[in-house]
């Protein structure tokens, strides 16, 4: 398997606080895959997606993209890295400036890597990527931001991102400031572009319901560490690791027979807890056991497509990989055409 | 959370306006909305962005700003209406009889006071002669209902998380033991795990005091987890209500059913839905049923004629032309592709 891009032990450490502990993750060149990061605030999926686009270095390890080492690029590699590999950011409403149409957010990748040979091809490209994300040319262009809705400007974000026909799309949260009924279809087409274009997308999100929809994979992260990660029907389906049993049981679902216990989960943020080298989940962790105070627990690997560093399961087998993908299912569908 | 039937109404909200105005004419964000509310009763309103729910919760609070007005109708509480009282009746009645958590309550902590001179701020308008160990004592006694540490008083607001600011807007919104708490998104910021938190002290506290909520969301599931009754708006107007068990296993407005449809569940992976089109702006609403244009069971009357809010089972109502000739929602047809472009 060729690689499209790899973390590779990565750690990033701010001061003495670490914000992402020695993951390593591949995802493969030849098969496009969508793989969810999950966590709450702090558990450092941004600063892993700000470190697999190049924007910030790992403190310790490696991030390589087609095997080369991102901080250590050439120009020229890191030309072409930038272009194939495309965020999609959280807020839709920081990204324009209010003072230029949206025109031009899609016409500066076009003229910055030369996509078109004439104004009439580069009219073309854009409104073809338009029409992917489902909006209409003529009724887009020639706007200003503020004419649009957040989930018109974040289909506009992902417009932008497809004009350079990407390898990888990495999303921070693109839908979580817009609206619940507007959100399935912004991802519906990130599915799709993922399934025609053959691009890789890794989805970052708080919102496992539609990591479950959209992703073959998912990866949870708990303050900077990788507590549980595998294919989607096993880690939500059936999570194991005790913290996502509790993100699983706090999604709010419109199903009465799946209420929310009536018992009231602790409040962890309120008091300092025990400092702890061992599993960071310890203090609020229902079955915490005295091992996990001082150890960091391995990657144990309870059944197939999944692992979770839980001393829960220390009866079973420990991962003979470090990478994280080695529990991951392949993607399912086969890779589209080549895009032009 | 039970709510006794018998019990007179705490909030009656009758043909309520509130109005924008607009170059292009009164944008109308609140339209005509009737409802109301039993002590202990959770309401949860639910609508898109632009549906006019936050309006709906300032114009509660009577706290329209210009350029909105509000343009008639009543908001009742404990028989008294809150928008004939005089300056003076309704500063002492906020807080008191009717409370508000808004939306990023985040930012409305004052950044340069402790936590605690903001709480004491609040009751000490209200009840001037308090002493202040009596202060202290209610403070504590707060912030312990909202699950947060004695400590969290003397701290300022940067220094707390948004579950802990969250709580402490919380803590403050229900010092007085107000009857009504109207909560304006409270947990749009947050995590699942802490929005179930602080859901669960919302509800645990409203308990408490028997206090009615009126809880403003755009997360069917969300609203689906903690109200008794689901009111759906839709362009300013109240399309649907009823208790909350019917509005998501047998919705009888289209909107609703696609508003319960477009959330995905953990179960089986399924073609995401959304909803189609946008809605309509609101100083310019189509002619009959502003869901028309949405709607994939418009016909004919849908486009001349608005609905009007009719009983269509035991304790729901819906304004939709389907009724009452169906008995129930004829299945909608199934969305492709197409029918999601957007217009802009």
């Amino acid at each position: 398997m060729t690689t499209l891009i790899e973390m590779r032990g990565v750690t990033k450490t701010y001061g003495a606080f670490t914000a992402l502990n020695d993951v390593t993750l591949s995802l493969s060149d030849t098969s496009p895959s969508m793989t969810a990061v999950a966590g709450e605030s702090g558990s450092g999926k941004t600063t892993l997606a700000r470190m697999m686009l190049g924007f910030i270095n790992p403190s310790h390890g490696q991030v390589l993209y087609q095997g080369k080492d991102v901080a250590r690029m050439t120009g020229a590699e890191q030309r072409q890295f930038r272009r194939e590999v495309q965020p999609v950011f959280q807020d839709p409403f920081d990204v324009f400036n209010p003072f230029y149409r949206i025109d031009h957010v899609l016409e500066t990748p076009v003229k910055r890597y030369k996509l078109a040979d004439s104004e009439s091809a580069a009219r073309a490209m854009i409104e073809d990527a338009l029409k992917r994300v489902g909006l209409r040319p003529q009724d887009t262009l020639g706007r200003f931001p503020h004419e649009l809705s957040g989930g018109q400007r974040q289909r506009i974000m992902v417009a932008r991102a497809v004009l350079l026909r990407p390898k990888l799309i990495v999303a921070d949260e693109p839908v979580s400031m817009v609206d619940a009924s507007l959100r399935a279809t912004i991802l519906d087409e990130l599915k799709t572009l993922n399934r025609e274009l053959g691009i890789s997308i890794v989805y970052i999100t708080h919102d496992l319901t539609t990591a479950f929809q959209i992703c073959d994979n998912i990866l949870i992260l708990y303050r900077g560490n990788v507590s549980e990660a595998g294919a989607v029907e096993r880690v939500i389906g059936t999570p194991k690791h005790p913290y996502s049993q509790l993100l699983v049981s706090s999604i709010p679902l419109p199903d009465l027979s799946k209420a929310w216990g009536g018992e009231e989960i602790p409040v962890s943020e309120a008091s300092a807890a025990r400092p702890n080298p061992g599993c960071k989940f310890a203090p609020r962790c229902p079955h915490v056991m005295e091992m996990c105070w001082d150890n960091l627990p391995p990657k144990y690997v309870p059944d197939s497509e999944r692992l979770a560093t839980c001393f829960l399961y220390r009866d079973a087998p420990v991962s003979a990989s470090d990478d994280v993908a080695s529990a991951f299912r392949p993607p399912n569908h086969p890779i589209a055409a080549t895009a032009p | 959370m039970s709510v006794a039937r018998d019990l007179k109404p705490i909030l009656v909200v009758e043909g309520l306006n509130v109005h924008y105005d607009t170059g292009k004419g009164p944008a109308k964000a609140v339209n005509d909305v009737s409802f109301s509310l039993r002590p202990g009763e959770r309401l949860g309103l639910i609508g898109e962005s632009g549906s006019g729910k936050t309006t709906m919760a300032t114009a509660l609070m009577r706290l329209t700003r210009a350029p909105g007005r509000i343009a008639g109708g009543s908001v009742e509480l404990d028989g008294r209406d809150i928008l004939k009282m005089s300056t003076k009746e309704l500063r002492e009645t906020r807080l008191r009889d009717i409370a508000l958590i808004p939306q990023g309550a985040m930012s409305s902590l004052n950044p340069v006071m402790r936590l605690e001179e903001q709480m004491i701020d609040a009751i000490v308008a209200h009840k001037p002669g308090m002493k202040r160990a009596e202060l202290d004592a209610r403070v504590q006694e707060l912030l312990k209902n909202v699950g947060l540490a004695p400590e969290v008083a003397r701290r300022y607001p940067h220094e707390l998380s948004g579950g802990m600011k969250q709580r402490a807007a919380m803590a403050i919104a229900t010092s007085l033991s107000p009857k009504v708490i109207v909560a304006d998104e409270p947990t749009s910021a947050l995590d699942v795990v802490v929005q179930r938190q602080v859901m669960q002290t919302l509800g645990r506290l409203q308990d408490g005091l028997g206090a009615a909520v009126v809880l403003i969301g755009h997360d069917m599931g969300l609203i689906a987890q903690f109200a008794d009754t689901v009111g759906v708006m839709y362009a300013g107007k109240l399309v649907e209500i009823g208790p909350v068990r019917q509005m998501i296993e047998s919705p009888k407005h289209p909107y609703t059913r696609l508003l319960v449809d477009s959330l995905p569940g953990i179960e089986v992976k399924r073609e995401l839905t959304g909803i189609p089109g946008l809605p309509p702006p609101l100083v310019d609403l189509p002619p009959g049923c502003s869901f028309n244009p949405r709607c994939p069971l418009a016909f004919e009357r849908c486009r001349r004629e608005t609905p009007l809010l009719q009983q269509v089972a035991p304790g729901q109502s819906a304004a939709c032309h389907l009724y009452p000739e169906h008995a129930a929602l004829p299945p909608l047809p199934p969305m492709t592709r197409a029918h999601q472009e957007l217009r802009p």
